[in-house]
């Protein structure tokens, strides 16, 4: 498998992803916000499809998935936002969600939707590398679909292998043990953590997420790494200052 | 070897198409560590015998299997009802924070977190941490803090700390989530003790095996009364579902013993103020388990409603799930009025004042026709003390 994903990580700089909640401040933004943050040169989009119940995530992003399904989104209705979306976006897109959405619109015609539209990959972080393998995978590479997988600071080396084995693009490397939106700051042990994940030399390239807030943060998620995706903080920004000012929240990343 | 019983989880903790572990990789090393240590741990020598002398000695077991005499009159059945409101702290919720503590405590856990509902499964947990010098926090819904608030009274004064769930419904599946999240950053010295036999493998069945007493009980006491170890009827009321996993766990493989399970309608499961997962829901994933629940098309979970915060959940355990699908157990749903009036009958009928969640149980006579020598068993899961406000408010005594 290869595609826009796999172009962009083959590239020397390093990536810059956004994590955005889809119909968020308001129903209509979605494309809005994809265009403004390619523009901003933004690297990789992650679509978040809001989730009535996110269990991975903090208050930030919980509040605008709330927002956004008051506001009326839905798979469904993402799909049809998205119509034509690849007249305009050419940096790569990630579908990230729950995997409860994809069960009820059938895992396969969610694949087969995204393929269409031109979606890259998938992440779900409640679906499991043991029964992604056994139900899912065939599926997903059928529809040219990078399922990415997260690991932790306590996710065993040997279970990291197998993920490695089983994915071709990058592995999401969740920053410290928390929800989304944590505020602390990368410290001794993150970059020690990095750093030992970095020596593994997995054939897949590592994108780290979680708790990256602005340009000291995005440096040293990056300094062992292919990358880094900021969601929590480029929500809170988006929040309170509005679609128009994106730009601004971009330049002070890098 | 035995053949395995086809309504208990398998290796992987599916019972049928329902259970697994559908979690994020955050909760993978704990939920791992569990899985591979749990049964082992349990079914030590010692630690069976620490259980069973805290279940006797502090928790009051065996419970009575009392003969409502006066309720078998009424109804023209013999109805025999297993007394877990007799249990220390009033319900049965309590068999598995006792048996889960000194799980943890193997485990080398130092902090313990639990949701709840009613409140009954965080008193449960609270006393039993008090018991073994554990710190203890209860996520509750802040919906849950006002209508059970003599039990947020007692969790503060066992030590505990409760956190009020502000999202969502304000309920117990919002506590869940509140707790999950809490277990995501403290993988390490924590262990999350749920309530019910619900969450992703093993918990239902770690939970179901600690209720199974229960139903153990049930057996001998029922041998001694009717000379049979089986009734015909096993009823209990379905939240998560574990106070009937308790009750049903020794009678699954009994063809000829008829399983009740009875949820809360709320105000009807024609209007939208319902917690009737087996009427309103469909397959899908709730904490963890692919189980039945309730939720839109697009996959978005419900917010539930019944009067009893026990019953408030938009989903049950995969294993009832799997009696329902299979056809093994028959659901019944009840609603708020029904359940209401059934706890007053029982409170006047045999001076027995049951927890709300329980009234539902009692309510099956309105659904159902007992022949008069049919055996009926029901779980008093809990007792009304917590709930004595909504009686009051209710039927304005
Ligand atoms: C007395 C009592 N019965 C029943 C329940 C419902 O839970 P479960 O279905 O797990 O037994 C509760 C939950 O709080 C309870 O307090």
């Amino acid at each position: 498998m290869n595609n826009r994903i796999n172009q962009k990580l083959a590239e020397d700089s390093k990536v810059l992803s956004i994590y955005f909640t889809a119909g968020f401040p308001t129903l209509e933004d979605t494309r809005k916000v994809m265009l403004t943050l390619q523009n901003a040169g933004v690297d990789m989009l992650e679509i978040g499809l809001p989730f009535s119940d996110p269990l991975a995530d903090g208050p930030t992003i919980q509040e605008s998935s709330t927002a956004a399904l008051k506001n009326g989104m839905s798979s469904q209705k993402l799909f049809e936002q998205l119509e034509g979306v690849r007249d305009e976006i050419h940096i790569p897109l990630i579908v990230m969600g729950y995997f409860n959405a994809m069960l009820q619109y059938g895992v396969e015609a969610f694949c087969k939707k995204c393929n269409e539209l031109g979606i890259d990959g998938i992440i779900m972080p409640d679906l499991p590398l043991e029964i992604y393998q056994k139900e899912y995978q065939e599926i997903f590479e059928k529809y040219n679909l990078h399922n990415i997988f997260l690991i932790t600071p306590q996710t065993s080396d040997e279970r990291i292998r197998l993920m490695d084995e089983v994915s071709n693009s990058f592995i999401y490397m969740v920053s410290t043990a928390s929800t989304t939106g944590s505020n602390a700051g990368f410290g001794d042990e993150q970059m020690q953590y990095f750093k030992r994940i970095s020596k593994m030399k997995l054939k897949n390239k590592l994108v780290v997420g979680f708790g990256i807030k602005d340009q000291e943060t995005f440096q040293q998620a990056t300094q062992f790494t292919k990358g880094s995706i900021i969601g929590s903080a480029f929500i809170k920004h988006l929040t309170e200052n509005g679609v128009d000012s994106i730009p601004d929240f971009v330049k002070t990343i890098r | 070897m035995k053949a395995r019983n086809p309504y208990l989880a398998d290796e992987a903790g599916f019972y049928g198409k329902f259970g697994g572990a559908f979690i994020p990789e955050m909760l993978y090393p704990n939920i791992e560590n569990l899985k591979q240590q749990y049964l082992s741990i349990i079914e030590e020598e010692s630690f069976q015998n620490k259980l069973n002398d805290l279940l006797k000695d502090y928790v009051g077991r065996p419970t009575p299997l009392y003969f409502a005499k006066r309720m078998s009159e009424k109804y023209g059945a013999k109805i025999y009802l297993k007394r877990e409101d007799l249990c220390h702290t009033g319900a049965h919720k309590v068999n598995n924070t006792i048996g889960q503590i000194l799980l943890a405590k193997r485990l080398g856990k130092k902090r313990i977190i639990a949701e709840t509902g009613a409140g009954q499964h965080g008193v449960a947990t609270a006393t039993a941490c008090a018991l073994m010098g554990i710190e203890c926090i209860i996520y509750m819904g802040a919906v849950d803090i006002k209508r059970q608030a003599p039990n947020v009274s007692r969790m503060k004064m066992l030590g505990a700390k409760v956190v009020p769930a502000n999202s969502g419904s304000k309920t117990l599946k919002d506590a869940t989530n509140e707790a999950i999240r809490d277990w995501i950053s403290n993988p390490e010295n924590t262990h999350y003790i749920i309530g019910s036999v619900v969450g992703p493998h093993p918990y239902p069945d770690l939970v179901a095996r600690f209720q199974a007493i229960i139903s153990k009980e049930t057996k001998a006491q029922l041998l001694e009364k009717e000379g049979r170890e089986n009734p015909d009827y096993v009823i209990a009321c379905v939240g998560g579902g574990s106070n009937a996993a308790g009750l049903y766990y020794h009678y699954l493989d009994q063809e000829e013993v008829q399983i009740i399970a009875v949820e809360a309608a709320g105000k009807g499961i024609l209007t939208t103020e319902s917690a009737a997962t087996t009427a309103l829901g469909k397959e899908g994933i709730i904490h963890g388990s692919k189980t039945l629940l309730m939720q839109n098309p697009d996959g978005q979970i419900t917010e539930p409603y019944s009067i009893s915060a026990g019953l408030d959940y938009p989903g049950i355990g995969p294993m009832h799930a799997h009696l329902f699908e299979s056809g093994r157990a028959k659901f019944v749903s009840i609603t708020d009025e029904d359940a209401m009036q059934a706890g007053l009958e029982l409170s006047k009928t045999e001076g027995i004042i049951p927890a709300i969640e329980t009234a539902h149980a009692f309510a099956i006579f309105k659904e159902m026709k007992f022949k008069k020598d049919d055996v009926l068993v029901f779980n008093l899961s809990g007792r009304g003390d917590k709930d004595l406000q909504t009686y009051i408010d209710y039927f304005g005594f």
